[in-house]
């Protein structure tokens, strides 16, 4: 019998009282990406005034090179392309978790107005704030004030659309009107500010990378760490509640709990993310589908959603400093990729509602 | 005879026959409703251990509605189910799911989940996030593809597959959760006869080679009034009659019931009874002389 050599797809993997499924595809998809990212981080690093070739850029960051190339690369470049990593990262994860328990491809952060209620917040500092902003205001204020406005978003969510049913397009409805809302509450701040700030806050508003430091680096990476490590243990919760609400429940899973939890989590990252590198367009919406078919796996998957995204943001950062003749903030083009991408998205969701 | 016990039944709903050893699964003075509606009003019912028992009645009588309700999906406005002796609502949800399987009404699975994933899935109250695949996971999951007959689509997308596949997945996920009690809503939804005889078949084996008790909303009378020990009818939101199905199939009960003119013939086949609606298309005559419009043998 073939039962006896275990369930095909499903091979064990087990040490004294842990257990978990053998997937190929669960080491090799992240091992080739985590590839693909040094790749580019090395190549990112690499590009400026002061040009170093990607096996130069590794042999610095392990400690060669001399005190110039050391500065030039540890205090000037690394942060600004590890943040672009860890936003990418925050994004791609808050993405899957949301679309998974939504179960729907279309409710991202970015689609649900909770990265746009996080610009609100961060741009309200920066413009009410004015020029006071800096140093340790800037390190804890901004991922604050961008935490409160993604947070009240999720929570106006949660009360209009969540609790009558994840699915369909309400949720989506309802967040694109928020949306619409705080990015106009956004453009009213922006007439108040002076003009200096406005242009500041214009540009940060595309998602750009520009100017990045370690400043920008430690709130993300401790939120992604604290992120990741949350996905592991909610993990088995979030494969039930893929399966929807009432199915999850039968299942022995706290639902509302569950829910609450990962929306918060969601959110946390997104807002973060959002305070470091500005609203990215588009990564929470790709990544994580981009993930769900390089896995193959039954719903987006949270660890490699997150590190395609990574890829997504690295790589549009590299082709807008190679590529192009201008330096333009990264968020215009995963714009550029992701919006062809979601009118795709939107057309094939509709097919399949009519059919 | 028969017909005697179920008129008596009938008329006094609130009594329910002479109380068996404790119901491990039972309903007290529940009244279940969404927001402003109330669906089933002051309902109780003890569930048979170790029998199949069918719930009848016609659409929105609030058969799907208990049924939720038995599966804690649907807490009680008043009145309590309780799950061996002790409030459902009150355990622990894990330790429900290790007792109690559910079958809801057409789930659906996310694109490209395959069968065997999804049918792992049931091991979940058994599982943490540091334990997914023990070995035992992996018998129990074996086991229910096996007797489900999915074991040779394990590797296929959910979605790629026909109704009747579908559906034994999903009751396959429901075994793999290695409960004594298993409530079906409609298992039979969709199905084509043919289908829906095989999804029963393998409940009534279920029922026969492991004792699991379970509990199922139907549609189709006959296929009820076939694979069910015992039957509850239900009219408005109240048991009108339960009981063996020969004993509460009968066209006193099937006009009030669902408003159905029919005549109840022996079951050919099973020493069951048959449920044949008469409807306008009938012909003066043509009834056959064997009717017997009492449900005796």
């Amino acid at each position: 019998m073939s039962a006896v050599a275990g369930l095909s797809g499903r091979r064990a993997l087990r040490v004294g009282p842990l257990s978990a499924v053998w997937r190929p595809r669960a080491v090799v998809v992240p091992l080739v990406l985590v590839g693909a990212l040094v790749l580019l981080v090395a190549v990112d690093v690499g590009r400026g005034d002061f040009p170093l070739s990607p096996p130069e850029v590794l042999r610095i960051l392990l400690g060669g090179g001399t005190d110039a190339d050391r500065f030039v690369v540890w205090e000037l470049r690394f942060p600004r392309a590890l943040t672009a990593v860890l936003v990418g990262l925050a994004f791609g994860m808050a993405g899957a978790i949301l679309q998974s328990l939504a179960r729907n491809p279309l409710a991202s952060p970015d689609m649900l107005g909770i990265t746009a209620g996080a610009s609100a917040g961060a741009v309200a500092l920066l413009v009410l704030g004015g020029g006071a902003l800096g140093g340790l205001l800037a390190l804890v204020g901004l991922p604050m004030a961008a935490l409160a406005g993604g947070l009240s978003t999720g929570l106006a969510i949660h009360l209009l659309a969540w609790r009558r049913g994840t699915t369909g397009f309400r949720l989506v409805l309802v967040g694109v009107a928020m949306a619409a809302l705080l990015t106009s509450l956004t453009s009213y701040l922006l007439i108040l500010a002076d003009i200096t700030e406005a242009t500041r806050a214009t540009v940060w508003l595309t998602g750009s990378l520009n100017g990045r430091g370690w400043e920008h680096v430690v709130p993300v990476a401790l939120v992604v760490a604290a992120g990741a490590a949350a996905t592991v243990v909610t993990g088995p919760t979030l494969a039930a509640l893929r399966l929807g609400e009432d199915s999850a429940r039968a299942l022995g899973v706290r639902v509302h709990r569950g829910q609450v939890l990962l929306l918060a989590t969601t959110v946390t990252l997104a807002s973060v993310a959002v305070a470091a590198a500005g609203p990215i367009p588009f990564v929470a919406l790709i990544a994580p589908q981009v993930a769900l078919r390089l896995m193959r796996s039954g719903g987006p998957p949270v660890l490699v959603g997150g590190l395609t995204g990574a890829v997504l943001v690295v790589g549009s950062d590299v082709v807008s400093r190679t590529v192009l003749p201008v330096d333009l903030p990264v968020g215009v083009l995963t714009a550029a990729i992701g919006a062809p991408y979601l009118i795709h998205l939107l057309i094939r969701r509709s097919r399949r509602d009519d059919a | 005879m028969t017909t005697t016990s179920a008129t008596a039944a009938r008329r006094a709903p609130a009594v329910p026959p002479p109380p068996p050893p404790p119901a491990r699964l039972s309903a007290r003075d529940v009244t279940l409703g969404y927001g402003d509606t109330v669906v089933v009003e002051r309902l109780d019912l003890d569930v048979l251990d170790g029998a199949v028992t069918a719930v009848i009645g016609p659409n929105g009588c609030g058969k799907s509605t208990l049924l939720r309700a038995l599966g804690r999906l649907l807490r009680p406005r008043s009145g309590e189910v309780l799950l061996d002796g002790r409030r459902i609502d009150r355990l622990p949800t894990r330790e429900v799911a290790r007792a109690l399987g559910l079958l809801l009404q057409t789930p659906v699975a996310p694109e490209g989940l395959t069968v065997a994933d999804l049918i792992a899935r049931g091991r979940h109250p058994h599982q943490a996030w540091f334990r997914q695949w023990s070995r035992d996971d992996e018998a129990v999951v074996v086991e229910a593809m096996a007797s489900t007959g999915v074991l040779e689509l394990g590797d296929r997308p959910v979605d790629s597959l026909s109704g009747g596949q579908r559906q034994r997945a999903w009751i396959a996920m429901a075994l793999a959760q290695g409960t004594d009690l298993l409530l079906l809503d409609e298992p039979t939804t969709h199905l084509d006869l043919a289908h829906a005889v095989d999804v029963l078949d393998l409940v009534d084996r279920l029922n026969a080679e492991r004792g699991q008790t379970v509990v199922m909303v139907l549609h189709d009378l006959n296929l009820a009034a076939r694979y069910a020990d015992r039957l509850v009818a239900m009219k408005a939101g109240r048991i009108v009659a339960q009981g063996p199905p020969r004993d509460v199939l009968t066209p006193a009960l099937l006009e009030e019931v669902f408003g159905l003119r029919a005549v109840v013939l022996p079951d050919p086949v099973s020493r069951g009874v048959l449920v044949v609606p008469i409807g306008t298309r009938s012909g003066a005559g043509a009834q056959p002389r064997t009717v017997s419009t009492r449900g005796e043998e």
